[in-house]
């Protein structure tokens, strides 16, 4: 009887048989349709040309040159990629457009370092026109789909889109829950109340200290501006004038030197994010101030104490708005590349939606995609939590970039950077910014002469 | 006698009794003059252009970003007065004192220990010498692990013996002292080998002399040891300050010229201004 079970009979066959056909018959509109999508674009357009990619060494790049193989299977393009450290690349990239002849087609820009330099130097060509036309664009690319934050940092003043965003990175308050339970400390709705639940996590005596961020010169400076932004304001106005030494600025720096001074632990001056991440991840922070990507390693047990026990939180609100200092990456098409065709396959390819899926997945930062973060299986695979996921939307909504858009954004960061660690070392805020102001005033205007 | 011969002015001139019965002598430096040529060219296009070239860019604002002009000698008198440029010659100094003393005395001292016979000796050599085979930013990422201050090792061995933690590179009063300390221990062993060298080298009679004579080892070493080894000495402290003034690495990847500007020797101001801010006539 129970072998009986195992065979199919005729009718049963035939049952399903039928099954398959009328879903079929009601499928195949959508599947014609997937189809005609998928035919009517004519990746093979270019095949045979060859184009040089010139990516910043980071996780991502790692999976655009793994999506490598099947682009130049799918359009017979060939691609050479090379990864270079961030600061590095940063200087190859700024030299090698200078020339006027880059040796790459495609380039990875940091856009909230970047952006006011490519538009100034016309380093990158208008994407539009090509994401405008139905030849060059796949219609599955969808270009809707792209968050405001990352496209905000592509697209120029003038309009132009220099390039397609691949990440953006929100600042988030990393918090760790079992510290906070203990001490009966509730997540801070409001800046001020950071420093509050700061003092009272504060226990120097076991080694944990109640806040931790980057003190070193430079790395320092998103902290202060992320302050900054709770007052509804940033650094530069937008018809760039320094709002560095407003009353505003100087509220901003002090909130930045008490909580790097009095609850943070001993030599955050010189501490990066990779110090703060270590600090945090061996449990002896109870809050942190940083990019959402750092939730890999919190999660990874090989290189943190704390796995299971971060909490994710927005920035909390300050005195006037409530804001999340956003910094973007982008891919673009150089203006001197002679295989723009191929380039912008290429771009449109490693940014389509799989791809960007991929990034979530792999754990390797938050995709400028907004269909990424709807995928539900992907956020109930997640080992980050739905917290995490919750996070990085609300803090898409609220986010503002956190650095100003200008061409000097590294001697910006450094003299303000100074400014803020002697701050750490003791300075008055209010000297520090009026001395900084006016020694990045006359860099500031020079760099929009000529 | 008059001598057949003699030397003028690095040529051999030779009497006319001999000149009328030999064959000229050939001026070679006038025939083969122009095999210099090749060495010519390569110094002119690596030292010489250079050199001009970056005096020429000195005399320009020179942005990477915008067009250079003219402005004479603007920048030479923008770095006089520039706070942080002079706080970094400064710093420069007092880092290349510190790196260029520390390791000779100990160098000078290992030298002294590893000159003597004892079990292990060559063993132990071995191991003295192992920091410099490393690689600067290797070890430097290594030692930057190691100074965390709460989760350093360092600090972790200074609280077994009761002593509070220490802010190491995390503090604008210790940071150079700190990065001298990488230096020593990276280039101690350069001294002593260069030291070992010279010791080597020196010969036995005066020690004999002096042991006949009753001398001390301190006398020893002042009056017989130290006076010959001197010029090995100061071959070391010309490749020991030749190598802390241009030392980069370590304070690029340990501190980044930080706390604030607290380790920003010239080097590192100049990597800065040309390779950060892109004032390339400036820098």
């Amino acid at each position: 009887m129970s072998r009986s079970r195992n065979f199919i009979t005729r009718r049963a066959a035939l049952k399903t048989g039928a099954s398959a056909a009328a879903l079929g018959a009601l499928g195949a509109p959508m599947i014609a349709h997937h189809a005609l999508g998928q035919s009517a674009f004519n990746w093979k357009r270019f095949a045979g040309q060859k184009i040089d990619v010139l990516l910043v060494k980071n996780p991502r790049s790692d999976l655009m040159q793994a999506a490598e193989k099947a682009f130049t299977e799918l359009t017979g393009i060939k691609v050479e990629s090379e990864q270079v450290p961030e600061q590095q690349q940063r200087q190859k990239a700024m030299i090698e457009f200078t020339s006027g002849k880059p040796s790459f087609d495609v380039a990875h820009l940091s856009m909230h370092v970047q952006k006011r330099l490519s538009e100034k130097g016309k380093w990158m060509d208008d994407l539009r026109p090509l994401v405008a036309d139905p030849t060059m664009t796949n219609p599955q690319f969808d270009f809707s789909d792209y968050g405001k934050a990352g496209l905000n940092f592509c697209t120029a003043a003038d309009g132009k889109l220099n390039a397609i965003p691949t990440f953006v990175d929100y600042w988030i308050l990393y918090y760790n829950k079992e510290l906070f339970e203990q001490k009966g400390v509730a997540y801070p709705k409001t800046m001020d109340e950071i420093f509050t639940a700061a003092q009272k996590l504060n226990d120097p005596a076991k080694g944990i200290a109640g806040f931790v961020s980057r003190g070193l010169k430079n790395a320092n400076v998103p902290v202060w501006t992320s302050w900054l932004l709770g007052q509804g304001m940033e650094t530069v106005s937008s018809d760039g004038k320094l709002l560095t030494d407003t009353p505003e600025a100087v509220w901003a720096a002090e909130i930045y030197k008490k909580l790097n001074r009095d609850v943070a632990p001993n030599g955050t001056v010189g501490f990066n994010w990779n110090e703060c991440q270590t600090t945090f991840g061996q449990g002896r922070a109870a809050m942190w101030l940083d990019g959402i990507g750092f939730a890999t390693p919190l999660e990874d047990p090989t290189k943190s104490r704390i796995v299971g026990k971060v909490g994710y939180g927005v920035v909390p609100a300050g005195p006037k708005a409530q804001h999340s200092a956003i910094f973007g990456d982008g891919l673009g098409i150089a203006t001197a590349s002679r295989n723009k065709g191929p380039a912008w396959f290429y771009v449109q390819f490693i940014t389509n939606k799989a791809n960007q899926l991929n990034i979530l997945k792999n754990g390797a930062g938050s995709p400028a995609r907004n269909s990424a973060f709807a995928n539900q299986d992907v956020v109930r695979e997640s080992k980050f939590g739905k917290q995490w996921f919750d996070t990085v939307l609300a803090s898409a909504q609220i986010g503002r970039p956190g650095l100003p858009v200008i061409i000097p954004v590294t001697e910006f960061r450094d003299i303000f950077g100074v400014a803020l660690t002697n701050m750490i070392s003791g300075a008055d805020p209010k000297t520090e910014l009026t001395r900084a102001t006016a020694a990045f005033k006359p860099v500031l205007e020079k760099s929009e002469q000529g | 006698m008059p001598p057949a011969s003699e030397v003028t002015a690095g040529r051999v001139v030779r009497s006319s009794s001999h000149a009328a019965s030999r064959p000229p002598v050939h001026d070679f430096s006038r025939k083969y003059g122009w095999f210099i040529l090749p060495a010519l060219i390569v110094i002119a296009a690596v030292i010489v252009f250079p050199w001009l070239f970056t005096l020429w860019m000195s005399v320009h604002d020179w942005n990477v970003t915008g067009d250079h002009r003219f402005v004479a000698l603007e920048n030479y008198r923008r770095l006089v007065s520039d706070e942080r440029f002079l706080s970094s010659v400064v710093r420069t100094f007092w880092f290349t004192a510190l790196a260029v003393i520390i390791p000779i005395v100990l160098g000078l001292w290992a030298a002294l220990v590893f000159h003597r016979h004892f079990p292990w000796r060559g063993i132990l050599r071995t191991v003295f010498v192992m920091p410099m085979m490393a690689t600067p930013v290797a070890i430097a990422l290594v030692w930057t692990m190691m100074f965390h201050p709460q989760l350093g090792v360092l600090n972790y061995l200074l609280s077994l013996v009761g002593i509070p933690p220490f802010a190491w590179v995390y503090s604008p009063d210790t940071v150079i002292p700190t990065l001298v300390m990488v230096e020593v221990w990276h280039w101690t062993p350069l001294v002593m080998l260069i030291l070992l060298g010279g010791l080597a080298g020196l010969p036995t009679d005066p020690y004999d002399s002096a042991l006949i004579d009753g001398a001390s080892r301190w006398q020893m070493f002042r009056y017989i040891t130290w006076p010959l080894i001197l010029p090995y000495v100061m071959i070391a402290v010309v490749i020991r300050t030749i190598d802390s003034l241009k030392v980069f690495d370590t304070i690029a990847v340990i501190s980044q010229g930080g706390p604030g500007t607290a380790s920003e020797t010239l080097n590192y101001f100049l990597y800065l201004q040309a390779f950060q801010f892109y004032n390339i006539g400036y820098a």
